[in-house]
């Protein structure tokens, strides 16, 4: 008798996302797509396929739970609508009471890292000691190893959890340094201005 | 206590009196890193000990000298960044002024950047290992009085009282009182009912009234009669049974007489009770038999019976 040829209807890649799925609830920290796909024994393209669909099944006013691109992984948060309901549920030790010098501390660790305390001293003018230890406390940045030659200070780094905290997909998201502030001519043009006014 | 410039010093670099190392690190003939900062110390330390008073003027001169010495030498062990800068050339040194002030400068921008993004960022949870929860908030506590605290110490430290078993033994009346009872009650009436007659009292008491009916039946004294299962116990005289299917046959005690405490239903059984008199008008054939179950001496009973019903 015959019979004609039927394909398979399920989906293969949506199984895949299905697995995806799991792994990335299961996960506490992002997940990279080779983490991915070596957990999901399957090829990274095909992971693609499958964070692709979950991105658009998991997006904000769809879903409660979004997937979002971050620290360099994917991994799942809250939707913002929710943010309010959070926020009565779970504090947000990391961020509190993050101090001005706190953030000027973390921004030449984000861009200069990894950089030692010395380093952070000498450009912010004053010492980090207790700057670098709530960073470090709050997990923000962690060792990187230390200065060469003996007795090198300790240096640090940002980590994954920065990124995560400030939405970063890496580090490279964050803006260029050639960006921010003056440049050091218009510094020194400034600071020659005030010079002659002085002396003037 | 004497000057503390004259305290006398045996280093390995040096060996002579406190006043005379200060002038020569001062005039740069010794090396403060080659000076043994701990040794002075110890040296003032034992001295100080040698000597009951405490001569605090003294000591203080000694931190000031001895943090002087520290600094210098510190300052000695680092490179000098400001030497480094008087080096350099007014322009070259307004050049670095600005390189850093530049360098500064942006990091400060970045620090603002990433305030603005913290901000921006404030909605989105996610989760970091085990979720931090909130922390309860906390109970505040009435206000509390240090006497009443006492008092209820107190009260936990007496000795918990004495639990009472007193329900734990039964006790139990003794049988002849109700043996005694028993008799008595039947003295009075023919018969009585048992469950009327001990309903008032405790299950106990009931029991041991249950056993005094037994003892009394055993020894002849009672006669039990119960209708069904279940049904009231009757207590009646041994020889107040003339209905009793068992009385031997031709032994007819008298005829009971009426027993009003008793509250006994008429009919059945009990129709017997009733006095002849007032008997509604038998049927010869009935008087008959009532003669032949009845009366040991018919002939006697009859005339009367017939007498009263004429």
């Amino acid at each position: 008798m015959d019979r004609p040829l039927r394909l398979i209807t399920a989906n293969p890649v949506d199984q895949l996302a299905r697995t995806v799925e799991a792994l990335l609830v299961v996960a506490s920290a992002p997940l990279s797509v080779e983490e991915l796909a070596q957990a999901a024994d399957d090829d990274p393209e095909r992971i693609e396929l499958a964070l692709g669909l979950l991105s658009d099944r998991f997006r904000e006013g769809r879903s409660g739970i979004v997937l979002e691109h971050v620290a360099g992984g994917y991994a799942y948060r809250a939707s913002r609508e929710a943010a309010a309901a959070c926020e009565r549920l779970f504090e947000r030790p990391v961020e509190r009471g993050l101090s001005q010098a706190a953030l000027e501390t973390l921004s030449i660790v984000a861009y200069l890292g990894p950089c030692s305390r010395p380093e952070i001293a000498r450009i912010r003018g004053v010492a980090a000691d207790s700057a670098v230890a709530g960073l470090l406390e709050r997990g923000l940045i962690a060792e990187a190893g230390r200065d060469d030659g003996a007795g090198g200070a300790v240096r640090y780094r940002t980590t994954p959890l920065f990124e995560r905290v400030f939405g970063l997909e890496s580090a490279a998201a964050l803006p260029r340094l050639d960006d921010l502030g003056d440049s050091a001519a218009e510094i020194r043009e400034r600071l020659h201005s005030v010079a002659v006014g002085k002396t003037a | 206590m004497a000057a503390v410039r004259e305290l006398e010093l045996d280093l390995d670099a040096f060996e002579g009196p406190f006043d005379l190392l200060l002038t020569l690190l001062l005039k740069e003939e010794l090396e403060p890193a080659e000076i043994d900062m701990a040794a002075i110390v110890v040296a003032f330390v034992e001295r100080l000990a040698e000597r009951d008073e405490l001569d605090l003027e003294a000591c203080g001169e000694f931190l000031v000298l001895i943090a002087a010495l520290l600094e210098l030498k510190a300052r000695a062990l680092f490179p000098d960044e400001e030497a480094e800068l008087d080096e350099l050339e007014p322009e070259e040194a307004a050049e670095e002024l600005a390189r850093r002030l530049a360098e500064y400068r942006q990091m400060k921008e970045a620090a603002a950047w990433l305030a603005d993004r913290l901000a921006g960022e404030r909605d989105r949870y996610f989760r970091v290992g085990p979720a931090p929860i909130a922390p309860r908030p906390e109970r505040k506590l009435a206000p509390q009085d240090p006497q009443q605290l006492a008092a209820t110490l107190r009260l936990l430290a007496e000795p918990p009282p004495q639990v009472s078993l007193a329900h734990m033994s039964l006790r139990f009346p003794p049988v002849s009182q109700f043996l005694e009872r028993f008799r008595a009650v039947l003295r009075r009436r023919r018969r009585f009912d048992f469950d009327a007659e001990v309903g008032s009292l405790s299950r106990v008491d009931q029991a041991v009234a249950f056993l005094a009916l037994l003892e009394l039946c055993k020894a002849g004294e009672i006669a039990l009669d119960q209708a069904a299962p279940f049904s009231p116990i009757r207590v009646s005289r041994p020889t107040a049974r003339p209905w009793s299917a068992s009385a031997p046959a031709g032994q007819s005690p008298a005829p009971p007489l009426p027993d009003a405490a008793d509250g006994a239903p008429a009919g059945g059984p009990y129709s017997h009770t009733v006095p002849p008199a007032y008997a509604p008008p038998a049927t010869p054939q009935e008087r008959a038999d009532e003669r032949e179950q009845e009366s040991p001496n018919p002939s006697e009973r009859t005339s009367e019976w017939i007498a009263r019903s004429a």
